[in-house]
């Protein structure tokens, strides 16, 4: 059989999900598929847009990938457009001048920004924002500019208002409407949505109709309103809606609508059989989808159509909720209440800037829309409400009303909802394909997460898939015990906070008062984990020895033969030529293989328990301090050399290195935490893959969190920019401490920060806005501990009773026969057991 | 077995830790002791860990499942019972346990 000439018009958001799902379909074989990409770059995610100025790059932002479509055989031309259509022969041609042959084609050809036909719209520093390359001239022209505005306090224009405020423009929108979001929110959202924007600096202008954009007198334009009206400003961003890309199917006699827009039908074909249209440039029932889920869904029944299948496109949810400059925003269903005897119900708090608003049928019964500012937490109960039709409470209006009473908030219970209840709207989750996760094997949010990718779009769905994988485990009969071990009925966050509030200073106290049983290998190092960031006692008091693991216990890291490696603190990787001499000095002296770490500092391994004491007094004696590499805690502060030495560095990475390392060394942690700092955004410390990572900016410091390398690598995630060094060592205090109180036994950031409810937001409040009011205590804390820091290999030389235990034998001065090296590329290295039968020798010579 | 046993003193009591472990050498035998404080009594149970062919039980943490007392070898972590020497992870494995006790100011086993 021959195969199908399949031509896509586009490499948009929606088009790539077009070529996912044909891939998907598993029939790429039937199909010989030529894609046109006008831009030089394979597809991006357009709706995180801005981001693109708070620190991604056009990497993170891409979703199409040369070497995956190459890998699905696909012929992908960039930098190429589609001009013509010659229906006829069933042909296309190119600006390039290329002729193809098509048996189908999809025009996935997508908007292009509409610029209100003003006088003057077309000055130069007069842009729109849309794609890479706008974003880059954006950039470009804020450089010279001290004032920028948009036209059009829409969704999009409010996305471009964030993206001038990070570039550090004085930032001000201009709206024809009388309010923001004139589509999405009615009076009362878009009044508070305003009255929170102007509070982050941003000056909105409602009810303008600009006229004339001449030159202005202070800035480079002045914007000439109906009113009599000026604004002046360096840089316009026109975001005054969208136009579908319709062009093509014009000049090739397509039916359009009258307001632009490719007419489809449910199998998204136009007027034509052999083509179909889908995203922004299709209009279906008269009607655009300018978000991207709906696009989605019609380049699904696209493919469906294309291979046999008979899903059909039905319209779509418009409901949104997102987050503009910080602000919750959520429009659900009929928001503004047109449905024939609709009733509303409104509730606003000025004082905590919330609004919103439910828009009921006229029995009171269903749920037909709703508006929510300032507090979108009821998002995804109450979408679930509109769009199954579920019946109301009796009061619906418990729904938006504040919980004040320890009665449990009138949620949906997720029982409620139907098995084809959408969950997740981004990645098209229902509720029977989280159930059928469960069903296939998945125990935990994290497991149905990452098979299902349910909310791990805008995330707006992780409190709903929470409630819903929760109550799925209990049904199976999963009991999700939390608790730490069978000695403590409780979890790892409650035990932290009974330590602390009791002021328990021991692992017996707290056994006698709160647990059972002798403790284990479980309970033990978590509490003395607890007691250490909470009191930062030395580690091997006679109360606190019996808690620690093996490395702890003997400040060192235990290796397969029971022999330990010995790692000193080298502070930001800097070591002078004297200590490393010492290091040289050392290792040779008691026989040690050497080996540097990743986190700059140099590892030597073999040295047995009866020779710790002596090898630290050298290391102390030169000025060493231990280095922690056997604790949870603090290991390293990783850097590259900085704006001391490197000809891109922009700020003094080594310097800051050396402050944080020495700031937080010795902090206990439910795991280990590394940090780096890098000083550009060439990032060769590679601080994004840390716990905590710092890259110098020309105006601060970035900061990115939760990073993390081994098994399973995070991208630390971008938490704040351009920081001063204060508000970084700030952040830093903070964020640590709430980690210590509130993550898991043994649980890294990385998955600390994947299981937070509200993730990275959730966590900014708490740090930034200080939502929990825990700021200032965090940083108390966090200064006992910088106080109370010791080195613990000083403190236990001075202790003739800690050192009794640091000998092999009790009863002798023998080494552990056991212990046996065989020599290779220079160094030692454990026997292997047969090795050892063989050898059946003296342990190697002991160094007196 | 025929061999005599003999209560062997191996230290003081003032070298044992509390809730922790020490390893003590009775001719060619690596014995790891362990002091329970909550019941005042010693355990002496094999120093090699079978699992990771190191010497080093006597380096792990010590507690209780059930009624069980047990240490956790500090390489893979299997647990062993401090009284009997059988391995709670693997019934296949069972390590040399000997009775211990103290006896003015000396620790004793029965080896």
């Amino acid at each position: 059989m021959s195969k199908t000439k399949l031509v896509i018009a586009g490499n948009g958001m929606v088009g790539h999900q077009f070529l996912q799902s044909l891939a998907d379909s598993g029939q790429l074989d039937n199909f010989e598929v030529t894609v046109f990409c006008e831009e030089s770059r394979l597809a991006y995610d357009r709706v995180h847009l801005s981001a693109y100025f708070s620190g991604a790059t056009a990497e993170d932002l891409a979703m199409g990938n040369a070497d995956l479509y190459r890998s699905w055989g696909l012929n992908v031309l960039t930098g190429e457009t589609v001009t013509g259509i010659d229906r006829g022969y069933k042909s296309v041609t190119t600006d390039k001048g290329r002729e193809l042959s098509y048996d189908k084609l999809v025009l996935a050809t997508g908007s292009y920004p509409f610029v209100p036909p003003v006088p003057g719209h077309d000055r130069q520093q007069c842009l729109v924002y849309r794609t890479i390359d706008d974003l880059d001239a954006i950039a470009e022209a804020a450089k010279k500019s001290r004032v920028g505005t948009v036209v059009g306090g829409g969704l999009l224009g409010l996305e471009a208002a964030k993206a001038l405020t990070d570039l550090g423009l004085e930032t001000h929108v201009v709206e024809f409407a009388p309010r923001l979001m004139a589509v999405q929110l009615d009076n009362g959202g878009g009044a508070m949505l305003r009255q929170k924007i102007e509070a982050l600096g941003v000056s909105v202008h409602t009810q303008k109709n600009t006229q004339l954009i001449d030159d202005g007198e202070e800035c480079f334009h002045k914007m000439n309103f109906a009113d009599g009206e000026v604004l002046e400003t360096d840089l316009i961003l026109f975001s005054a809606g969208i136009r579908p890309r319709d062009e093509l199917a014009r000049e090739s006699d397509l039916e359009v609508g009258e307001r632009g827009g490719i007419v489809i039908n449910n199998n998204c074909q136009t007027s034509d059989p052999s083509i179909y249209a889908i995203g922004e440039c299709a209009l279906w029932n008269k009607q655009i989808f300018g978000l991207v889920a709906p696009g989605n869904q019609m380049a699904k029944v696209a493919v469906s159509h294309l291979t046999g299948g008979s899903d059909s496109f039905t319209g779509a949810d418009m409901s949104t909720k997102l987050k503009l400059m910080g602000v919750d925003v959520a429009s659900i269903g009929d928001a503004h209440g047109q449905t024939p005897g609709a009733r509303v119900y409104s509730f606003v708090d000025e004082r905590a800037e919330v609004y919103k608003k439910l828009v009921v049928s006229e029995d009171g019964k269903i749920l037909l829309g709703a508006i929510l500012v300032g507090d979108a937490e009821q998002y995804g109960t109450l979408l679930q409400y509109m769009l199954n039709g579920i019946h109301l409470p009796e009061y619906p209006d418990t729904l938006i009303l504040p919980n004040r009473g320890d009665d449990k908030q009138t949620g949906l219970g997720v029982a409620a909802l139907p098995e084809t209840a959408q969950i997740c709207s981004c990645h098209d989750v229902s509720k029977a394909d989280v159930r059928a996760a469960l069903d296939g094997g998945c125990c935990t949010l994290a497991d149905v997460k990452g098979s299902t990718k349910a909310a791990t779009g805008c995330g707006g769905c992780s409190a709903l898939l929470t409630d819903l994988v929760n109550h799925e485990l209990e049904e199976m009969g999963v009991e999700v015990n939390r608790d730490l071990c069978e000695h403590f009925p409780y979890t790892r966050q409650d035990l932290y906070n009974l330590i602390r509030i009791e002021e328990i200073r021991s692992f017996d106290e707290l056994l006698e008062k709160h647990g059972r049983g002798h403790g284990c290998e479980i309970c033990r190092p978590a509490v003395g984990s607890i007691l250490a960031s909470c009191w930062n006692d030395y580690i091997l008091t006679e109360q606190n020895v019996g808690l620690q693991d093996t490395n702890d216990t003997f400040m060192a890291n235990m290796q397969k033969d029971g022999t330990y490696s010995v790692v000193p603190r080298v502070a930001g990787g800097e070591i002078t030529a004297d200590k490393l001499i010492v290091l040289g000095q050392v290792a040779k002296k008691y026989n040690l293989y050497s080996k540097i770490t990743g986190g700059q500092r140099v590892d030597l391994f073999g040295a047995r328990l009866e020779q710790l004491p002596d090898i630290w007094q050298e290391l102390i004696d030169a000025g060493f301090e231990t280095g922690h590499a056997y604790g949870k805690s603090l290991r390293t502060v990783k850097s590259c050399v900085g704006s001391t030495w490197c000809r891109f560095g922009v700020d003094d990475s080594v310097g800051l290195a050396i402050d944080l390392e020495n700031r937080y060394k010795g902090l206990r942690a439910p795991h280990k935490i590394k940090f780096a700092v890098s000083g550009c955004t060439r990032e060769c410390a590679e601080a994004q893959s840390k716990d905590i990572g710092v890259i110098a900016t020309e105006k601060g410091w970035n900061l990115y969190v939760c990073g993390n390398g081994g098994m399973k690598p995070r991208h630390g995630d971008l938490f704040a920019t351009d920081l001063d060094r204060d508000t970084l060592i700030r952040y830093i205090d903070r964020i640590l401490m709430f980690y210590i109180k509130t993550a898991d036994r043994l649980q890294r950031t990385s998955v600390w920060m994947e299981n937070m409810e509200g993730g990275l937001d959730y966590l900014r409040q708490v740090i930034i806005n200080d939502s929990l009011s825990l700021g200032e205590e965090l940083e108390q804390q966090m200064a006992h501990v910088v106080a109370t820091y010791q080195c613990e290999w000083k403190t236990t030389l001075e202790s003739p009773q800690a050192l009794k235990r640091f000998r092999h034998f009790v009863n002798s001065e023998a080494p552990d026969s056991n212990v046996i090296f065989v020599e290779e590329r220079q160094q030692i290295r454990p026997a292997t057991p047969q090795e050892k039968a063989e050898v059946e020798a003296e342990p190697i010579k002991l160094v007196s | 077995m025929t061999t005599t046993k003999h209560w062997t003193a191996v230290c003081s009591q003032n070298d044992l830790i509390a809730d922790s472990g020490i390893c003590a050498l009775v001719a060619d035998t690596q014995v790891a002791l362990f002091y329970v404080k909550k019941q005042q009594a010693v355990f002496a149970i094999a120093n090699h860990d079978p699992f990771s062919q190191a010497n080093v039980l006597s380096r792990g943490l010590i507690g209780s499942k059930g009624d069980d007392l047990f240490v956790a070898s500090p390489v893979y972590k299997q647990h062993f019972c401090l009284k009997t020497g059988r391995c709670l992870d693997d019934e296949n494995t069972r390590i040399q346990a000997w009775p211990a006790r103290i006896e003015q100011g000396q620790v004793e086993v029965l080896i």
